[in-house]
């Protein structure tokens, strides 16, 4: 029977199935950072139990770790506690790879996992981050858990899941100059919601996403989360391939001809049924904007803010009216006017060697605005940071009056010293504009590292394809 | 984990949709390593006027009085009643570990997003999912009437109002078992650990890059 490429990922690890449908799932690929972890590794102790496969386990600190200054280690006594207490646990337990703080292979878990080829097609990946998604842009199974499941995962290989139904994203056509992958997950959601994916595993599909370097795959996958759903995914095709070969963890030889064969089946068979299909015209996906403190309150960049009225759901009219007050902003303001104090180029979404190149094009020959007080590059991880220096973008960006950090994750989330201030308002490439994300009381407006880019050189949200 | 049978308490409204496990607890919480004690900081930058950090003395801070958890009415609420898409955001298990610590057994909604909906089962909080009218009546009802309870039966899987009207929800069967009987999943699972090593073999055999 023709299955979609979900079905064959889950069918390909159920261990056994309970009559009520849910199954025990095997876990390959176990992704470990030090926030979510330590109460499992606890957990784990304290029952006496040792973890199944600790091959299966990569590790890397990257919530907690400061972006700059790092001859002077961690400064927070309570992040310092939190990534010394994962050394500890790998020490204690064991990896197939482990990055610390200060090692040149640390960065962010999704961007490691997929550049050392320890993310491959046809794995169930897990981690305790919601951004796990961003592994199904391999054709891998990929989502967040939680800390107890953490737990269930170390000690038993598996995982209790109930199946979920399929949905289609299609997007044919060619994305329009200026335009990433970025945009186009922000413009699903805008059209499907924040639960427009609840329940669902997505499949991205369709002419303009098969256009998509792996890097977009990962950005758009890595959105599905915020979408609601669990689970993003894109087939194997000859890019899946180029990308891992040769990576370290990547098998070679005969092995890799034995791998690439089974990988070129991780497709939707063509017959296949979706539970649900969504089609996009990539043609009329514009660069994107947040306006508000969820990542569906989203326009187009030559559009205006809304206003309440404007929406006949009492729920949503309060929710918009609330996330109005809380950015600060007036309904009808164009987008284009709205001023930014700081800008924040980095994240699972957009830390990549591509995400940086795009933003140092836009920033090439250019300074910061006056009003714009920072502008943070971080980069996703050691090894993309080295690249990127390769290629003489941290100059560019310097140049600009851009600060050239460490890698981490930074002020996607603000768990380290890198965060807005109370009303301060940022153009960030990240994933959440939830209230408080980057800081209490900061205003985060969602955008590409294009758009991000452009607004650190006008001082307020611009048109990257208007700037001459 | 503790057992969830029957459980009748006040119930709070918290009216407003997409409620992130940001807002549930801050970033700045997430930074320690115990799984207790995140009740004080459940939804902080909402219940305090100024800034938490960790270690501070949460008695000690200026409550918000406009928040809905911090009105007299609502004190002692072990059912809390929200609207569509509670938990979106972050896995962060923190979230239903703060909303068990601050007194919830149960929540009450139109939706909860999937790994937070998936989480709440593990702690012993029973996340409840109604029709959106139904959702509308139980609003009504506790801004209207000061001191309604609900009664959530799991085994029955109704919500019973104090007028006697019971609502059915839906469960999962294996959900409801473990948590009906307070069940530990890991003890459970390795129940099969046998029929997971011969899958492991298999696949080791089938797929050796992945064991590498």
């Amino acid at each position: 029977m023709a299955q979609t490429l979900y079905e064959k990922l889950w069918n390909s690890h159920v261990v056994r199935t309970e009559a009520d449908g849910t199954a025990l799932l095997y876990i390959d690929r176990h992704l470990v950072h030090e926030v979510t972890s330590p109460q499992a590794f606890e957990g784990l102790k304290l029952a006496g139990r040792k973890p199944w496969r600790i091959s299966s386990i990569v590790a890397t600190a990257d919530h907690n770790t400061p972006t700059d200054h790092w001859e002077q280690g961690i400064q927070d006594p309570v992040s310092r506690q939190q990534v010394e207490t994962l050394d500890a646990n790998i020490r204690e337990v064991g990896a197939l790879a482990y990055f610390p703080f200060r090692d040149p292979r640390q960065g962010i878990v999704h961007v490691i996992g997929p550049e050392n080829g320890a993310t491959l097609p046809g794995m169930t990946v897990v981690c305790g981050d919601s951004h796990t998604s961003t592994h199904g842009a391999f054709a891998c199974l990929a989502h967040g858990i939680g800390t107890s499941e953490v737990e269930h995962v170390l000690a038993t290989q598996c995982l209790l899941q109930k199946k979920s139904k399929t949905l289609l994203i299609r997007v044919e056509g060619q994305l329009g100059r200026g335009v990433s992958a970025k945009d186009v997950a922000l413009a699903i959601i805008g059209r499907i919601g924040t639960a427009g994916g609840t329940g669902y595993a997505i499949e991205f599909g369709g002419s303009a996403i098969r256009s998509l370097s792996m890097e977009g795959r990962m950005t758009l996958c890595n959105m599905a989360i915020e979408a609601g759903a669990r689970a993003g995914m894109v087939a194997v095709d000859q890019t899946t391939i180029d990308y891992l070969k040769n990576r370290s963890f990547s098998p070679r030889g005969e092995i890799w001809d034995r791998a690439v064969a089974y990988w070129r089946t991780l497709v939707s068979d063509p017959e296949a049924r979706f539970d649900a299909v969504i089609d996009f015209d990539a043609a009329r996906i514009e660069p994107q904007i947040t306006w508000g403190t969820s990542p569906e309150m989203v326009a187009a960049v030559g559009d205006a803010v809304p206003a309440p009225e404007d929406f006949a759901d009492p729920v949503k009219r309060d929710g918009v009216a609330r996330a109005l007050q809380y950015m600060g902003l007036s309904p009808r303001t164009p987008l284009k006017s709205i001023k930014v104090d700081k800008v924040f180029i980095g994240s699972c979404t957009n830390s990549r060697i591509e995400d940086l190149r795009i933003a140092a094009a836009v920033v090439r020959g250019r300074h910061k605005a006056d009003n714009v007080k920072a502008v943070l590059v971080v980069p996703g991880s050691g090894l993309v940071k080295q690249q990127a220096e390769a290629e003489g973008l941290d100059k560019i960006f310097r140049a600009a009056g851009f600060e050239w950090r460490q890698p981490g994750c930074s002020m996607c989330l603000a768990m380290n010293a890198d965060r807005l201030e109370p009303g301060e308002r940022c153009a960030s490439t990240s994933n959440r504009n939830f209230e408080g994300r980057q800081g209490a009381g900061g205003r985060t407006h969602l955008v590409s590292p294009a758009m991000a880019a452009a607004a650190a050189i006008a001082g307020h949200f611009a048109d990257v394809r208007e700037l001459a | 984990m503790r057992p969830f049978t029957i459980h009748e308490g006040l119930v709070a409204p918290l009216d407003r949709a997409n409620v992130d496990t940001d807002a549930i607890i801050p970033k700045q919480f997430l930074k320690s390593i115990k799984r207790s004690g995140f009740g004080p900081n459940a939804f902080d930058e909402w219940r305090y006027l100024d800034l938490g950090e960790p270690g501070r003395d949460n008695s000690k801070r200026p409550l918000n009085p406009d928040f809905v958890l911090n009105q007299p009415r609502y004190s002692g609420a072990s059912i809390l009643l929200t609207r569509d898409n509670f938990g979106c955001g972050s896995s962060r298990e923190h979230a239903p570990w703060a909303l068990e610590d601050f007194g919830f057994r149960a929540l009450i909604g139109t939706s909860f997003a999937d790994i937070f909906y998936n989480n709440c089962f593990k702690n012993g909080l029973l996340p409840i999912t109604l029709p959106a009218e139904a959702i509308q009546s139980l609003f009504d009802l506790v801004t209207a009437v000061p001191g309604s309870t609900l009664k959530i039966d799991l085994a029955a899987q109704t919500v019973a109002r104090p007028d006697g009207v019971a609502l059915h929800f839906d469960v999962d069967p294996f959900r409801k078992e473990c948590l009906l009987n307070g069940w530990d999943d890991i003890g459970l699972t390795l129940r099969h650990a046998e029929l997971i090593k011969e899958f492991e073999a298999r696949r080791r055999i089938e797929q050796p890059w992945l064991f590498a």
